[in-house]
């Protein structure tokens, strides 16, 4: 037991000696959560326009008054030649084109139903299926409200509008990114600066030739890996509640579920994260192979297959089957049901307990390899190694 | 000359030393791709739907109907009481539901606005706006379809519908596909990740390992020692940059529509920038977790502020302004650019020139600071 403690102090003080790591775990997760919460959304709003009117009637002007007049689309240009639409388009200037052909009042005024040309930049898959919906609602309800202000001059009153649409939306009522994002941002910082900081945590001292000295003390490996991975629970804990008090003066985000609930879950997936740290740490040698697969197994995973930014429905069924194994995945669902929705236990017990297997398991095997490296001295040599053989090379 | 050549011989004989090193310089990126390539998908399709259809006449089964000819909407289930919605909803088993009520038919009849009830999950508030977006669209345009039925009725009274086509066409990715925007994303990604955090942490390695001063007193200059340090890790960006350009356009069939060539001689002038970065960072850090935690630090906000993901005109002004300091913003201009609509230097030159700034202004910098460090 004071084995342990002499760990978890030797490891305080070194995070405490550098100042940067210290910064990196505090200051990381509020910078993030303002980037996220005020930066990066994917709303499709204010798509720059350019319109080349040719028609240049009343009707063409209220035309372009009923997409400028929303606040999707921005009039950027105003074109008298539609050649110079193309330009645009190349240089980015503007997302959408839109032109107006001669004749168009005179052929709307006859029911004709006239052609209006409009030209998209598709690269940005996304906004641009996004601002096609905007565009074809926008013109069917000019069509609708012209249709029936003009049988209303002409007093039929049986055209009244057959169909009225009621959206509500329910949990997030103002469709903020912020809500979403809180508890996604969570289970994104909290994997990526446990899993980077621990793998480097082991490797570190084999690097540099102190594991040998850790070896030869009396201190078993389970005390090392507890010992090891006490000081980072309990500072990346702080960094959950900083997020949430964040979430909560920044965005407004409350906690509408069990609060001891949250905590639980938040510890389990922390544990997880640090077993995979840590697992990672005891299977490298240098620390620049450590933190190459700590981001490739963390920052990737968390950010493409959690369902954090990208739908998991969307993806072929092989990658939806690999998002099972990805912990984040699980630890969003429950965030995003504590937090938002303030559902019980009942909804979400399955994702707690895949979260604390998968604690047990890492924990479990990176215990197993320091055993087994301490057995048989493994850990000691590579480092020694590495540091003998970059100096022999010259 | 020579002296260069053998740092760089020595370079990489250190890289092939960590048996584990070179394998994950080279799968990592693949991995990369086919993740980005496969799973990283906007696309919203197939959104979850129940319906609670109250009324059960032929009308509301044709507006219910409507939502899943669309291909958005997927049917989860009919519930026929409207209490059994929260559970789908709370569930995350569905995103939509849509309530249709008792008599919507009688006054769809009588001429009086029947309304549709939609419930939108706006926890995962993307998807919930494109959801929405879609589901306005359907109903806009089955209002419309009605509309249009009556009047034709009224025609002989001498009453015409209004009616606008719009003709849209889109331009550079007509099947509208994420991976097409997505996978050349990821050469920038790629190719920042691994030159900008090879190099610092190669230099502070050596720094931590004491070599550093060896090699200062050997008749080796710093500039020679510098740009001997950095060429192995040019060199392997080039490689993951034909590696991801294979990868991209034989098994994603991104199309590639401009100059190959344009395309190398601009991710050159990229990795200055980022070699210059990675260099950078070496001089301020003392460790490599301190070199590796300074670079997370630099390419964070380099990765969310440069429109890998998130669209820049979102952004609110203050920090559109600011991401006119990211290379990476210029970088992915061109690859769009070159990738999808095949431009060329004449509408590139600009993000080129910007690059050659950053890339000339952060080198002359570390260089400077790292002589300083040397001497």
């Amino acid at each position: 037991m004071s084995c342990l403690r002499a760990v978890v102090k030797k490891e305080f003080r070194q995070i405490a000696r550098d100042a940067r790591m210290l910064i990196f775990l505090v200051a990381m997760p509020g910078f993030l959560l303002l980037m996220f919460g005020f930066a990066l959304n994917f709303d499709v709003k204010h798509i720059p326009l350019a319109v080349c009117d040719e028609d240049g009637s009343a009707a063409s002007r209220e035309f372009i008054g009923n997409f400028i007049h929303t606040e999707y689309f921005d009039l950027k240009f105003e074109l008298s030649d539609a050649r110079r639409v193309d330009r645009l388009l190349n240089e980015e200037k503007v997302r959408v084109a839109m032109v107006i052909p001669r004749g168009f009042g005179a052929d709307l005024a006859a029911g004709r139903g006239p052609a209006v040309q409009v030209l998209l930049d598709g690269a940005n898959a996304l906004s641009a299926s996004t601002s096609a919906g905007y565009i074809g609602t926008i013109v069917q309800n000019f069509a609708i409200r012209m249709t029936t202000r003009r049988s209303a001059d002409r007093g039929f009153k049986s055209v009244g509008l057959p169909l009225a649409s009621e959206i509500r939306v329910w949990y997030n009522p103002e469709l903020r990114s912020a809500n979403f994002l809180v508890p996604g941002l969570m289970a994104f910082i909290l994997m990526v600066v446990l899993v980077i900081s621990t793998a480097f945590s082991i490797v570190r001292e084999k690097e540099r030739g102190t594991m040998e000295q850790i070896m030869v003390s009396p201190i078993r490996p389970v005390e090392l890996i507890i010992g090891k991975t006490i000081p980072y629970v309990v500072i990346s804990l702080l960094s959950a509640h900083l997020v949430l008090l964040l979430g909560w003066v920044l965005f407004n985000v409350t906690i509408k579920g069990s609060y001891p609930l949250l905590l639980l879950t938040i510890t389990l997936f922390l544990i997880g994260g640090l077993g995979q740290g840590l697992l990672i740490s005891t299977i490298t040698r240098t620390q620049q192979v450590a933190f190459q697969l700590a981001t490739l197994s963390t920052l990737l995973p968390t950010f493409i297959l959690s369902g954090f930014v990208f739908p998991v429905r969307n993806m072929p069924p092989v990658i939806q089957a690999f998002t099972y194994l990805v912990p984040a995945k699980y630890f969003l669902v429950t965030l995003r049901s504590i937090i938002l929705k303030g559902a019980g236990i009942g909804a979400f017990w399955d994702q707690v307990l895949y979260l604390a297997g998968f604690a047990v398991l890492m924990l479990g095997l990176s215990t197993a390899r320091m055993k087994k490296a301490g057995e048989t001295g493994q850990t000691v040599k590579p480092g020694k190694q590495s540091v003998n053989g970059s100096r022999g090379e010259r | 000359m020579r002296k260069i050549g053998q740092i760089i011989r020595k370079e990489f004989l250190q890289l092939k030393r960590d048996p584990r090193l070179l394998p994950i310089i080279f799968v990592a990126p693949v991995i990369q791709l086919l993740l980005m390539g496969y799973a990283a998908n906007l696309d919203v399709r197939d959104i979850p739907t129940v319906v609670c259809d109250l009324d059960g006449t032929v009308a509301s089964r044709g507006v219910v109907a409507k939502f899943f000819n669309s291909g958005y909407f997927r049917l989860k289930n009919d519930v026929p009481d409207i209490r059994a919605l929260d559970h789908y909803l709370d569930d995350g088993e569905a995103s939509l539901a849509i309530v249709i009520g008792r008599g919507f038919s009688d006054k769809l009849a009588a001429g009086r606005t029947a309304s549709v009830q939609l419930i939108v999950d706006g926890s995962e508030s993307q998807s919930a706006t494109v959801g929405a977006s879609y589901a306005s669209l359907i109903l806009s345009g089955y209002t419309q379809k009605i509309m249009l039925e009556k009047l034709t009725r009224l025609e002989p009274l001498g009453l015409r519908p209004v009616r606008v086509n719009p003709e849209v066409r889109i331009w550079y990715n007509p099947e509208l596909k994420s991976r097409n925007f997505m996978v050349p994303g990821v050469l920038g990604l790629v190719l920042m990740v691994m030159t900008m955090m090879l190099t610092a942490m190669a230099i502070v390695r050596e720094k931590e390992a004491g070599t550093m001063e060896q090699l200062i007193v050997t008749p080796i200059r710093p500039l020679e020692l510098i740009t001997g340090k950095l060429l192995p890790f040019l060199i392997i960006g080039l490689i993951d940059v034909c590696l991801i350009l294979s990868v991209a356009t034989f098994l994603f069939r991104v199309p590639l529509r401009g100059s190959v060539l344009l395309l190398f001689a601009m991710s050159l002038l990229f990795m200055m920038t980022t070699l210059g970065l990675g260099l950078f960072i070496s001089t301020i850090s003392r460790t490599q977790q301190q070199a590796m935690m300074t670079t997370v630090f630099f390419m964070m906000p380099m990765m969310l502020l440069s429109g890998f993901v998130f669209p820049i005109e979102n952004m609110p002004k203050a920090f559109q302004f600011f991401t006119y300091v990211i290379p990476l913003r210029y970088y992915f201009v061109i690859i769009r650019g070159i990738f999808l609509k095949g431009v060329g230097a004449m509408e590139l030159w600009g993000q080129g020139l910007a690059l050659i700034a950053f890339g000339a202004a952060i080198l002359i910098l570390s260089v400077l600071r790292f002589r300083k460090k040397v001497g």
